[in-house]
């Protein structure tokens, strides 16, 4: 564990409270706003990332805001790093309740034709074998706390396809499928699982986008049917209402969050 | 059907099941066929089918999770035929049957690498060949897992989603250029690899059943014309589509 655990000591009602967080892929964009929204509700976050510093001030962001949380670097398409995550979640909490699987890598632009196998392995070795990783060691921790709430994050791209986006698609494809097979294997053991398919949302990951290609960002802003951007943070709204129990009865879903683009 | 006589179509996974299927349906229509697998005896023993039936065929082997392999197989058939009309990705692993927590990562990786980097590296190293010589028709094999999940197979579904989504994509970036790209979703097909599934579990093929409202698992025969439809002419306006070939399984 790089810090804390860090609380604020003030938040400790709340629809999460008593229950034990992690967010992958938290130092940023839809995984920082889901950590900060699942401290608000009370629960301890173990916030996850590859990249420190924006690991760093997530806690931080936590703690000022009054809520409880620690950092643990973790490279999710390393199988040693996802399983020491886990461990060292159950040693210091001693259970898991609720685990956001968004770690994940972005390649724009490239036709399928363009991408090279290292891109290929990149793309699908975090955003898909790293949501494998993390449902191989989290549910077994989830059993053992008596049941939780895994919810991942797919894409749009995960639903339809996107030209530019060909193995980015692919990965997030595979996400939607480990979602309902992995739903299907424990919906008697008390384990949610659903995920996630965000439309275009304003985040950091598209920022390489924006900058290569002038103009995009007005261009996409205008695309989703309401004619604006998403947040991170309504993202991170949807994400939390899946791990409450008003969302008791949703399960293998991947519920799209994007201002009614699939619906086109 | 219109005429595939002058046409070469590639299968890979010809040795076996769907593979073999198509390939015989192909040939029976007038097409070259370019037959691949990655065991020399079988995808041979396709050829030979073929021949006997009167048509043309030629084995390549490949190992369609080895980039190298599958650049040398589309190099190969462009230099035996001067050319590649119509591929089919096909070639895939089945599920193993446990809970995804039970799945090794090599045994995750393993199954990602046939059945989705094997689809990635075919439309690669196919996609411009077609596009050389004005166009081409592809049609990748995915499965109703791509579209839905079964307990048991997560590593299998999820591969097979990852189709989905490279099929759609792909032809997204080739719809305008000539190349037209396509998957199938089959449900329960009495193949080879369902077979091996079956032996090792036993119960699973009575349980099975239920999952198919057409009260009978598919034959491999039913997909493969649905494969050679979807690359024909009669087609021409299907594209970025994951046809399901299920019996119904889908719809329920």
């Amino acid at each position: 564990m790089t810090d804390g655990p860090v609380s604020g000591g003030q938040v400790s009602s709340g629809e999460f409270a008593g229950k034990v967080a992690l967010v992958t892929g938290a130092s940023g964009g839809i995984g920082r706003a889901a950590a900060l929204r699942f401290a608000s509700g009370g629960a301890t976050v173990v916030c996850s990332d590859i990249a420190e510093d924006g690991g760093h001030e997530t806690v931080s962001l936590i703690a000022a805001g009054g809520g409880t949380a620690s950092l643990v670097l973790a490279d999710v398409s390393s199988e040693s790093d996802v399983e020491s995550l886990i461990d060292i979640t159950m040693h210091e909490y001693g259970r898991l309740d609720i685990a956001f699987n968004n770690a994940g890598i972005g390649l724009f632009g490239k036709t399928i034709v363009e991408h090279t196998e290292d891109d290929y392995d990149r793309i699908m070795g975090v955003n898909s074998t790293g949501v494998f990783l993390c449902l191989k060691y989290e549910i077994p921790a989830m059993l053992e706390s008596g049941g939780g709430c895994i919810v991942n994050t797919a894409s749009k791209a995960g639903l339809v396809g996107d030209a530019g986006l060909s193995v980015y698609s692919a990965s997030k494809h595979a996400v939607v499928g480990m979602t309902k097979t992995a739903a299907l294997e424990y919906a008697r053991k008390g384990i949610r699982v659903n995920c996630v398919a965000p439309g275009v949302i304003d985040t950091d990951i598209n920022t390489p986008f924006w900058q290569a290609n002038p103009g995009a960002y007005e261009e996409f802003s205008k695309k989703p049917p309401m004619g604006r951007m998403g947040t991170a943070e309504e993202v991170a709204e949807a994400v939390a209402w899946l791990c409450t129990d008003d969302a008791a009865f949703v399960h293998g879903h991947a519920m799209s969050v994007d201002a009614g683009m699939l619906a086109e | 059907m219109s005429d595939f006589g002058q046409k070469i179509a590639l299968v890979t996974g010809a040795g076996s099941g769907i593979g073999r299927a198509t390939a015989l349906v192909f040939a029976r229509e007038g097409a070259t066929v370019a037959c691949s697998d990655i065991d020399t005896e079988s995808g041979e023993a396709t050829v030979r089918m073929i021949e006997d039936l009167g048509g043309t065929a030629s084995f390549v082997r490949a190992d369609v999770s080895v980039g190298a392999d599958v650049e040398a197989m589309v190099q190969t058939v462009v230099e035996r035929y001067g050319r590649l009309d119509v591929a089919h990705n096909n070639a895939g692993i089945g599920g193993l049957g446990k809970p995804i927590v039970q799945h090794s990562l090599s045994e995750f990786e393993r199954t990602m690498a046939v059945n989705t980097k094997g689809v990635f590296h075919g439309m690669k190293y196919q996609i411009p060949q077609m596009l050389k010589q004005g166009g081409g028709a592809i049609v990748n094999t995915s499965s109703m897992m791509g579209l839905v999940g079964l307990a048991g197979i997560s590593a299998y579904s999820a591969s097979k989603h990852a189709v989905v989504g490279l099929t759609r994509s792909a032809a997204l970036e080739y719809g305008s250029k000539g190349v037209r790209i396509n998957c199938i979703c089959p449900g329960i097909i009495r193949t080879p690899i369902n077979q091996k599934y079956w032996d090792e579990f036993p119960e699973a093929e009575k349980e099975w059943l239920s999952i198919e409202p057409i009260g009978r698992y598919g034959e491999p025969e039913e997909v493969a014309e649905v494969v050679v439809w979807m690359a024909s002419d009669e087609a021409s306006f299907m594209h970025g589509h994951a046809l399901s070939v299920d019996g119904g399984a889908t719809a329920q």
